[in-house]
């Protein structure tokens, strides 16, 4: 990838991340949290977003970022209080915002209107917040006025984006600080930049014009650290800059315009007139090395003394080193004695050497530091502050899953070690087989562990959820309010990927079809905004989700009046509550009397069921007339490993997923029936399901089993059909790792995937759907297949 | 001289020789991965004859094809003599059952002459062409041909 486009990826990531951070603020805004720290997470976030859009000249995504961090910024000098409107505002700007991103990620366009609307809606906030303050204080406080620059010093001169540190327009510095105060200076500040700040691509310039915002400043560069032109190194940092700022500001207020950099400078804060605790007391060690070397290379910006400097005469004086300054210092100090009479090549070289030294030096602090910053950005990264996140890393999902591939082998490889060494008749108290047991309980840790590695919260799949209720709310003009719970539930990230959908569908049906307008809920005597529940939970090594709506529930009459009129059951069919309820999972069942944009385009909750079921899962439906209704679906941890049945058909081993399987009997002869010539039923219970030859379904043998002789195991199919399917044997019930048949074959009819048994041999996942669909309708396909 | 300007047009390549039967076949070294014993396969319900099933390599599930069978040769069942070639075809893996891995052949592309018009229908699908090596005959398998079609195709 060109490099710029993969700084581009990452600022996309990076994006996703402050846009999340940001929602999750703005919500807690909304639940009425102003706690300063909160909204500065907020306005944090989108300034970031803004900065980094400056890098890629993302026009369109700074216009608005600009806005929205205008509004931020007054909330963050307490001017405009947070009030409910305003946090309504600001959430839908969070959503332009995120639209922005993502158009300026696909390089597609934004809603222009919108986009214009949400603009004038928070000028109208800023404007509304100047008329307060016009005539509330009228003390004319210079931040009140800063997005103008409109007050007396210098800032005009920082406005210019500087490239490179060293060409930092040092006139301009210079002369500003030439002009005279314009107030009494109350704050002091030495800002240091190091090397690293540069590298990080921070620029003083926009520091500098921050801290201007917080009221009149005074700055003074001191550029007596530049060296000769010949030892300028373009990486290092020579400069120093000393501020004097007026306003009635906090020592943090000042600290927080350095937050992105001060660990990569020196900064010190005082309050004019006190004893100025100098110099970087946290950055001193790690450029101790660094400042012996460039003190003895630090040059005024006078050509006179840098030709003198290097003028063969020159004194070898300049380049020793104070002997307390350690390891850079070592190899520099070495030719120190050497005769006076230095020729100017071998200064250069001396020079030249010390700046490497310099670079080497230089770079055990950036190591050192990184972590620290890392750490620092996580928890940044993290819940707006309030909990310390732990230090997370970003893996590449590719390594995990290899990863976790290998740690799938290494079970198996275990099983199969244990297996011939207990056949090699080695007694289980041998030191082999111990030690094979401790190896054992090893594995299934690891294994354990690496599968938690992919495990994920759920959060990232709920934090897209309140956009779209508020969305759909507004569609639909209903008052909603969300309430999450769960979020930081784990399930393996193959399971997260696929839990979008079904949760979109089911809230959009909930907000849709659950909730009543604001008039009918206060007909009813309700609140005018109906509350949906999101919640996630574990519950019997499965994940359930649930979404629960306070509406009007199911209108059962209603539903099964719809139910016969499709056709869907008998007019006189006797059916209990929660049948009843469940017929709303029935192809083709849609109750809303209009068809929305929304919901109800009759492909409605039985393709959410059909999507859950091809996981695994398995939803289903409570509710109570007046009161609301609740769904819950539970799905398995992963997609990578299943519960299953080991069974023996045909003198194969096949795996039957264990979430089809309702319970399995021995039958008896008497029970088992023939319809026609072959097809063969068997009476559990007074109902007749049919009975499934599994060897001969697949094509493995010919003549089906003698029904007495087999084990008959009853299984309900993704359609809710019943059948039994009849093996040799049971041999047990384990979790096997899933494997695709379709990566390096294709796909089977009626058999789902493969997996590798602790023999080390492929053994295949029945796809019971299939084969009870099959066995209700003999496709002549399966012939011209076998023809090729 | 007349050689140098041949090799630079020719390409030359690296063929792995292999025998089904009393015939001899090959492809080109870079599609093959490894090459080891037959074991045991479990066998795929409703597939073609000349699919032998899957093994474990390493934990892929790995299908074999009984290249003979493909080819319509007559084929007997497989032993611990056999050997299965691992050859990438596109993004799948695959194993190919032989009789034996015979030799490595150092040629270039102009030698390979194109399959001639007595041979039926399913040998000119997998033969790329044919050429002499040492007075025998060398068939070049066209691998992409050798898997099954999809189930899209066949239904």
């Amino acid at each position: 990838m060109d490099p710029f486009e993969s700084i581009k990826a990452t600022f996309f990531q990076e994006c996703e991340e402050l846009l999340t951070d940001m929602e999750s603020g703005l919500l807690a805004m909304e639940q009425g949290d102003d706690d300063s720290e909160t909204i500065n997470a907020v306005f944090r976030a989108v300034h970031s977003v803004k900065g980094g859009a400056g890098a890629f000249g993302l026009e369109e995504l700074i216009r608005f970022a600009h806005v929205f961090e205008t509004v931020l910024d007054e909330m963050r000098s307490g001017k405009l209080p947070l009030t409910d409107e305003v946090a309504k505002v600001l959430l839908r700007a969070s959503d332009v915002l995120a639209d922005h991103v993502a158009a300026a990620r696909s390089g597609g366009g934004v809603d222009e209107g919108r986009t214009v609307g949400m603009i004038a809606d928070l000028q109208g906030l800023i404007d509304q917040d100047r008329a307060n303050e016009l005539g509330l204080n009228d003390h004319g406080d210079a931040s009140g006025a800063d997005e103008d620059f409109g007050f007396v010093p210098v800032v005009l001169s920082l406005d210019e984006p500087a490239t490179d540190a060293p060409d930092v327009d040092i006139a301009a510095l210079l002369s500003a600080a030439a002009e005279p105060a314009a107030a009494t200076p109350t704050w002091k500040v030495i800002f240091r930049p190091r090397a690293e700040m540069y590298a990080k691509a921070n620029e003083s310039a926009l520091v500098l014009r921050e801290l201007a915002r917080l009221g009149d400043v005074e700055v003074s560069l001191d550029a007596s650290g530049v060296p000769a032109l010949d030892q300028l190194s373009a990486e290092a940092a020579y400069l120093t800059w000393t501020i004097r700022l007026s306003g009635d500001k906090s020592e943090a207020e000042v600290r927080e315009v350095f937050e992105f950099v001060e660990d990569d400078c020196d900064l010190t804060v005082v309050r004019e007139g006190e004893a100025p605790e100098m110099a970087a007391a946290d950055g001193a060690e790690s450029d101790a090395s660094a400042s012996a070397v460039e003190a003895a290379a630090a040059a005024p910006l006078d050509l006179e003394a840098l030709l003198a400097r290097v003028a063969p005469t020159a004194e070898p004086a300049p380049l020793e080193i104070p002997p307390a300054q350690p390891v850079a210092a070592a190899p520099v100090a070495a030719p120190a004695p050497a005769p006076a009479n230095l020729d100017v090549a071998g200064l250069i070289a001396l020079a030249e050497k010390a700046s490497q030294d310099h670079a080497q030096a230089a770079q055990t602090p950036v190591a050192k530091a990184d972590p620290k910053v890392d750490q620092k950005a996580e928890a940044r990264a993290g819940s707006g502050a309030a909990t310390a996140a732990t230090p997370t890393i970003r893996v590449d999902l590719d390594r995990v899953d290899r990863l976790i591939n290998a740690v799938g082998e290494l079970v198996i490889q275990q099983a199969m070690l244990s297996q011939r060494v207990f056949e090699s008749g080695l007694a289980r108290s041998s030191d082999v087989a111990l030690g094979l047991e401790d190896l054992e309980l090893l594995t299934r840790e690891i294994q354990d562990s690496v599968m938690a590695i992919r495990a994920q919260p759920v959060k990232s799949v709920f934090q897209r959820m309140p956009r779209l209720v508020r969305e759909v709310a507004d569609m639909v003009g209903k008052k909603v309010r969300l309430v999450m719970d769960g979020e930081n539930t784990e399930v393996d990230k193959t399971v997260i990927e696929r839990l979008s959908d079904p949760i979109t569908h089911m809230l959009r049906n909930a907000i849709d079809h659950g909730l009543e307008t604001p008039e009918e809920r206060e007909a009813g005597g309700k609140g005018a905004e109906g509350t949906v529940r999101l919640a996630a939970l574990h519950r019997g090594g499965r994940i359930v989700i649930e979404v629960q709506d306070d509406g009007r529930g199911i209108n059962r009459p209603r539903v099964r009046g719809i139910a016969v009129t499709k056709g869907l059951i008998a007019e006189d069919a006797v059916l209990s509550d929660d049948e009843i309820d469940n017929l709303i999972f029935l192809p083709g069942f849609s109750t809303a009397d209009v068809v929305s944009d929304i919901s109800g385009r009759g492909v409605g909750m039985d393709v959410v069921k059909r999507s859950i079921q091809a996981l695994g899962g398995r939803i289903s439906i409570t509710s109570e007339p007046g009161k609301g209704s609740k769904f819950s679906m539970s799905l398995p941890l992963t997609l990578a490993v299943l519960d299953g049945m080991v069974v023996s058909a045909a003198d194969q081993t096949l795996v039957a997923p264990l979430s089809n399987i309702v319970e399995s009997l021995t039958p008896r002869a008497e029970d088992v029936h023939l319809i026609g010539g072959r097809d063969a039923v068997i009476c559990i219970r007074d109902t007749f399901v049919p009975l499934i030859d599994v060897g001969v379904a697949l094509g493995f043998r010919d003549t089906p089993l003698p029904p007495a002789s087999g084990v008959a195991v009853l299984v309900e199919s993704e359609g809710g059909g019943k059948a039994a399917l009849l093996v040799e044997a049971i041999q047990g019930q384990r979790q096997v790792v899933i494997k695709s048949l379709e990566a390096n074959y294709q796909h089977i009819h009626g058999v789902a995937a493969a997996t590798i048994l602790g023999d080390g041999r492929v053994a295949l996942i029945l796809d019971v759907d299939a084969l009870v669909t099959t066995s209700r309708r003999k496709s002549p396909r399966i012939e011209k297949r076998m023809a090729v | 001289m007349t050689d140098t300007v041949t090799q630079s047009v020719a390409q030359r390549r690296e063929l792995i020789a292999f025998r089904i039967g009393d015939q001899e076949f090959c492809v080109d070294i870079m599609s093959v991965r490894e090459i080891r014993g037959w074991a045991p396969a479990t066998p795929l319900p409703r597939t073609p004859s000349f699919v032998k099933g899957v093994i474990n390599l390493r934990g892929a599930v790995l299908p074999i094809i009984d290249l003979g069978a493909r080819l319509g040769l007559s084929t007997s069942e497989p032993t611990a003599r056999h050997v299965i070639m691992v050859v990438h075809i596109g993004e799948r893996t695959i194993g190919l059952l032989v009789d034996a891995v015979s030799d490595i052949i150092n040629m270039s592309d102009d030698l390979v002459q194109p399959t001639p018009d007595v041979a039926s229908d399913q040998v000119k699908t997998f033969v790329k062409g044919l050429f002499a090596l040492d007075g025998r005959m060398v068939s070049l398998i066209a691998l992409d041909r050798v898997l099954p079609e999809t189930e899209a195709e066949a239904a």
